[in-house]
């Protein structure tokens, strides 16, 4: 069965139509790249799966169960986990506290403090510390650190690399690489880096101004097919690139 | 003189226990909940009526009483925050306001309805406990009860650490304090967290209320003073801060005690101003931080026309 299917999922940010008649599936174990310019709609998409933003009309399925009434909380107990946008982790907590928030209110699995911190080598040291004094690294590591704990099959992670130095880039996608190996576990990336979500990516979905204007397998995508539909132009007006 | 400056220093220490417990549930609830309840004082009276008609016109022992108003009061405070004050925070930042005002008014009439204007106390039912005390050297003398408050004090803002720190609860809470959208995002449920909070803030208004009870008079309409009493020490102690707020509470306490030695008038206004005092230094000292220093601060001249 199909681990998360989205229908004409339509949002708002008051008049603002962020997003329009948008679909999508994700099968288990398959990790999903959203590409798209800044306001096209990807960090909603997100949030409207996670239960943060009420979609206007559509509905989101997971295991084929209908989530679009509950919250955000109980979105979590039924296995979506999102490192949001800005991270988000409790700066006055610990990280061991901020990881074993996840735990205690999410779901039980495989995901534990010890495989969490071997996916996450560079977490090791901080156990104990603050998370409001991280690195911009450090922070994301945690955050989808923090999201893993929840134990999610569909893990929703959020401009994964942006404002990362190159090597803390390199750091996190070595970490989720390892996380990906696991297997079962559905994946949905926003990546504003387009060769980075072309290499890591199964499927690419492009967003332009709220509606999901490209979609495939890295593979069988050209750069000017994606460069178009980034930038929200039509088939007519770019040929050749 | 001395003796009894050194008396005033003890007996305001031990007084700002009592108001410790009384600023750490009004506290807990701005800080978690980011709600103010005007009617803590209130239900702080709600607490001590209670017990006394348990003891009084049910003839229970006052442990008993104690025992049983206080899960009552946190069972109240749950109920309350699920079906009114929920509602008052999503409706804007005024209408708690108004809904906790409302909500004191009714207390206070509601009580003075049901058992009249007359002052109560718990003191002729503890015994020995309302007189009895020890003789220190120095012609110092404590009371037990003052000390009992104080201790009892110390272990609930003790228990309080502990449970925010090392429980999942407590995570949760200082969760949601800090972020609740981010808390929801890690499976906390935002409401059940700040339903917990509001039932641990009335359990210690009960606590409060009943240690009030004990050492003084009661009336239905003693709760706006208690009121802003906890307000003096949240805000003296620093907002969200728990052991600040026993700080908060003993400048208080001590205020008011060592402003008692002038005159009886003089002490609860002692306690307001040094509230004031704290404030102004507050202002200052922020004013001086972004002018690079007090020494710049005192430079500063107001604009010249030349």
């Amino acid at each position: 069965m199909t681990l998360l299917s989205v229908e004409t999922l339509t949002a708002r940010h008051g008049l603002l139509t962020a997003l329009r008649d948008v679909s999508l599936s994700v099968e288990a174990g398959e990790v999903l790249c959203l590409i798209g310019a800044n306001g096209a709609g990807k960090s909603t998409l997100l949030r409207c799966i996670a239960g943060a933003h009420h979609a206007a009309t559509g509905t989101v399925r997971l295991h084929g169960r209908d989530m679009t009434a509950l919250s955000a909380f109980a979105r979590v107990r039924t296995g979506i986990a999102l490192a949001p946008e800005g991270r988000r982790l409790f700066p006055d907590m610990t990280l061991r506290e901020n990881l074993m928030l996840a735990a205690e209110n999410g779901r039980r699995g495989d995901w534990t403090l010890t495989r969490v911190l071997d996916a996450f080598d560079a977490l090791k040291p901080l156990l104990d510390q603050p998370a409001g004094g991280f690195s911009g690294g450090q922070r994301q590591a945690a955050a989808i650190g923090r999201a893993l704990m929840a134990n999610p099959d569909l893990l929703l992670l959020d401009e994964v690399s942006l404002g990362l130095s190159p090597a803390a880039v390199e750091g996190v996608y070595a970490s989720l690489a390892q996380v990906r190996g696991g297997g079962k576990m559905g994946m949905i990336v926003v990546e504003q880096d387009l060769t980075r979500a072309l290499s890591f990516a199964d499927r690419v979905i492009c967003l332009s101004e709220g509606e999901a204007v490209l979609e495939g397998r890295p593979a069988d995508l050209t750069r000017a097919a994606i460069t178009r539909a980034y930038f929200g132009l039509s088939q007519g007006e770019v040929t050749h690139v | 003189m001395s003796e009894s400056l050194l008396n005033a220093l003890v007996q305001g220490v031990l007084l700002g226990g009592y108001y410790a417990i009384v600023a750490a549930g009004l506290s807990l609830m701005f800080g978690v909940v980011r709600f103010i309840n005007l009617a803590h004082g209130d239900l702080l009276v709600l607490g001590a009526m209670l017990a006394l008609i348990a003891v009084e016109a049910l003839g229970w022992p006052v442990w008993l009483a104690v025992a049983t108003v206080i899960p009552l009061m946190a069972a109240l405070g749950w109920a309350l925050q699920r079906l009114m004050f929920e509602r008052a925070l999503a409706a804007g930042p005024l209408l708690p306001i108004l809904v906790t005002l409302g909500l004191g008014a009714t207390l206070q009439n509601g009580m003075f309805g049901l058992f009249g204007s007359n002052t109560r106390s718990l003191g002729a039912h503890i015994g020995d406990l309302s007189w009895s005390g020890w003789s220190l050297p120095g012609g110092l003398r404590v009371g037990t009860l003052p000390v009992l408050t104080f201790t009892l004090a110390i272990a609930v803002l003790g228990l309080m650490h502990l449970m925010l720190r090392r429980t999942p609860l407590g995570r949760a809470i200082r969760a949601t304090a800090q972020d609740p959208g981010a808390a929801e995002l890690s499976g906390v449920d935002a409401r059940r967290v700040h339903r917990a909070a509001a039932a641990i803030a009335f359990a210690l208004a009960a606590l409060g209320g009943v240690l009030l009870a004990m050492r003084a008079q009661v009336t239905p309409f003693a709760g706006p003073p208690q009121l802003i009493f906890a307000f003096e020490a949240v805000v003296i102690g620093g907002i969200g801060s728990l052991w600040g707020t026993l700080i908060g509470g003993i400048v208080l306490g001590l205020a008011q005690t060592l402003g008692g030695t002038i005159s009886a008038q003089v002490s609860l206004l002692a306690g307001h101003l040094v509230l004031l005092a704290v404030l102004g230094w507050r202002v200052l000292r922020d004013e001086a931080a972004a002018r690079g220093g007090w020494i710049a601060l005192m430079r500063v001249k107001g604009p010249s026309h030349d």
